[in-house]
């Protein structure tokens, strides 16, 4: 048992280190895997932003992942081929600047955060996780069956996209580049949940009828912060992109909305670090049951049931004692 | 022409909505009684089909298949219910979503280890493999059209059942105020396990029906699945009527969306762009009319409270 402080530590100085481990032990796909974890744990914050301290279940945050991965895919196809988007009578060039293409993911994130959470947030409860999933169904279907960039087949991106003096290509550059993306997260989840709009955040979770008694809109605190964690659950998407240099439908997908559902609750929500570890175990025993055995899900399915019925707060709460270990439990 | 083939597109939805209407009346049943989300729900529709391709192919009999399709998932849906679903009534939403996403991975999972990851054929019987002539010189499938016939009858048979028996107003009473009817002496456990029960046997039967006219495979469940939480949204929760009504909105709205769309289009654009713009508008018709319905009526069309 250690204090939740040190373990957050450990766990970043651990992540800094496993470029170190893979030149190791001579196996550089082991920093490939890490960056996976990385990316999808930036995802993970994102989502628990709105789930773990807002109370907004969504089931659609893949749409956001997956509009950063367009939007990425995109911008870099049209680079490629040299044919500009033309959106009407307006032509824009495509890109693989990196710096320009986080910052039209973070835009194009945020305009689909604002106009889902716009809609969303009219409802609660089981209709809201519904139509969540409606939306990125919505995406999903229609990067389906629009076939200019791929369909069903997706989209390649021959290279990674570039950033000045930096070689995206080599495994552990392009780990460091996630890793300093996580940093930025946390830093701005962090600083948003001490903020005012943080704190209005937890409350509306609690009381929302207080909230506004005080003055507050809680509906607009919500939706301030769904737009922010679509936008950092896009960028995630834009990361995982250039990764696998390689985008499809799949990224849209409702089983990608539950993956990072999962890791977020597998690691322990009301926890900013939860998702590290969510993402660093889910991927881990991916990998490892997928090794010993073809039926890995089936096992997968068991753990996570296990977890759900019998060890709520998640994984973080095993190695740490504090005061949220009674409030979790509601 | 035109016309016969919009009334056949028209049946075709119906036929598509009676199927959904199966696989909603378990869903919003068990959402409204239990309060539970069940992502699970698709697995009893795979456990159908896969029971009923079974046993067609052991005793040769279509008709065995399809009864048997209704045995297997039912006792399928009793096992799981007692040794997981109880464990999470009492829990939050999330922790259902979870627990039952986990289902699914055990469960397709589970299929896939036993039969192989290749599909399952289950043909329709030869007599019914064939077209039937109705009035005003329209030509239609005998297969499809039994299936909007049992699609109907079982709406009809679980109207009966919610509004005049003995069970239905437990099942109510149950929605209501779960206390009060185990203070009354309703075994509720039981009811539970019941009510589930029959909800994953109607999963399984339109699991074989449908998995007759595609392919019986693993992950066929999935797909239905979010259609039919479509169709409880818009219904509303807990409604068999809304379920009823909702399966046919998202039925029709889906096939007719298809054919009619890229017609609509083709006032504004050229052909190829016309069936491009109308094809990708048509996929995404039902996630719109959900959105829209929960826009104006944030608790489904027939959902009494907010959940």
């Amino acid at each position: 048992m250690i204090s939740e402080k040190k373990l957050n530590f450990l766990i970043l100085i651990f992540l800094f280190l496993v470029p170190l481990f893979s030149i190791l032990l001579n196996d550089i796909y082991i920093t490939t895997l890490f960056s996976k974890i990385v990316i999808l744990a930036i995802a993970g914050i994102g989502l628990n932003l709105i789930l773990g301290y807002g109370g907004m279940v969504s089931f659609g945050h893949a749409a956001f992942f997956g509009l950063g991965g367009y939007v990425t895919g995109i911008l870099a196809f049209h680079f490629n081929n040299y044919e500009p988007i033309q959106i009407l009578v307006f032509e824009f060039e495509g890109t693989n600047h990196l710096l320009l293409i986080w910052i039209f993911t973070l835009i194009f994130s945020s305009i689909l955060a604002f106009f889902i959470g716009y809609f969303s947030l009219r409802t609660s409860g089981v209709y809201f996780i519904m139509i969540t999933l409606a939306f990125a169904q919505m995406l999903y279907y229609f990067s389906i069956s629009w076939p200019t960039y791929g369909g069903e087949d997706g989209l390649s991106l021959s290279l990674r996209n570039q950033i000045p003096f930096l070689n995206t290509m080599d495994p552990i550059t392009f780990f460091y580049i996630c890793y300093v993306w996580l940093i930025i997260t946390i830093i701005i989840v962090k600083f948003i949940l001490n903020s005012p709009l943080g704190i209005s955040l937890k409350a509306s979770k609690e009381n929302e009828d207080r909230v506004r008694s005080v003055g507050i809109n809680p509906k607009k605190v919500k939706l301030i912060t769904f737009i922010i964690s679509g936008a950092i659950t896009g960028l995630a998407g834009s990361l995982y992109a250039d990764l696998n240099r390689f985008v499809s439908p799949t990224i849209l997908s409702w089983q990608m909305s539950g993956e990072i559902m999962i890791l977020v609750i597998l690691g322990g929500m009301f926890r900013l670090y939860g998702p590290i570890l969510g993402a660093f175990f889910y991927i881990i025993l991916e990998q490892f049951l997928g090794g010993i055995t073809e039926n890995w899900q089936f096992w997968l399915g068991f753990i996570i049931l296990l977890e759900v019925l019998y060890a709520k707060a998640g994984i973080m709460s095993f190695l740490i004692r504090d005061k949220y270990d009674e409030k979790t439990s509601s | 022409m035109e016309f016969q083939l919009l009334i056949e597109q028209l049946l075709n939805g119906l036929q598509f909505g009676t199927m959904l209407f199966l696989m909603s009346a378990g869903l919003t049943l068990v959402f409204g009684v239990m309060g539970l989300i069940n992502l699970a729900h698709g697995s009893f529709y795979m456990i159908g089909a896969f029971g009923a391709a079974l046993l067609a192919e052991i005793t040769g009999s279509f008709f065995i298949g399809l009864i048997c399709s209704f045995i297997v998932a039912m006792f399928a849906g009793v096992i799981t219910e007692i040794l997981v679903i109880r464990k999470l009534y009492k829990k939050d939403h999330l922790d259902q979503v979870l627990a039952t996403f986990a289902l699914i991975l055990i469960f397709s999972e589970g299929i896939r280890w036993i039969f192989g990851a290749y599909p399952l054929y289950l043909n329709i019987p030869s007599e019914l493999n064939a077209s039937v002539s109705l009035p005003l010189e329209i030509i239609y499938s005998k297969y499809r059209l039994l299936i909007i016939a049992i699609g109907i009858l079982i709406a009809f048979f679980l109207y009966i059942l919610t509004s005049k028996t003995l069970l239905g107003i437990r099942i109510k009473a149950g929605q209501n105020d779960r206390e009060m009817i185990s203070v009354l002496g309703v075994n509720i456990k039981t009811l539970y396990t019941i009510v589930f029960a029959l909800g994953a046997a109607l999963a399984g039967l339109s699991g074989a029906l449908i998995g007759a006219i595609q392919s019986v495979e693993v992950g066929m469940g999935e797909p239905v699945l979010i259609l039919a939480f479509v169709v409880i949204i818009i219904g509303g929760i807990g409604s068999i009527k809304g379920a009823f009504v909702g399966a046919l909105l998202v039925g029709v709205t889906d096939t007719l969306g298809r054919f009619l769309l890229p017609e609509l289009f083709k006032l504004f654009f050229d052909n190829a762009d016309a069936n491009l713009i109308g094809s990708s508008i048509a996929s995404m018709s039902i996630y719109i009319l959900m959105a829209i319905v929960l826009i104006f009526k944030p608790s489904g069309l027939f959902g009494e409270r907010s959940a």
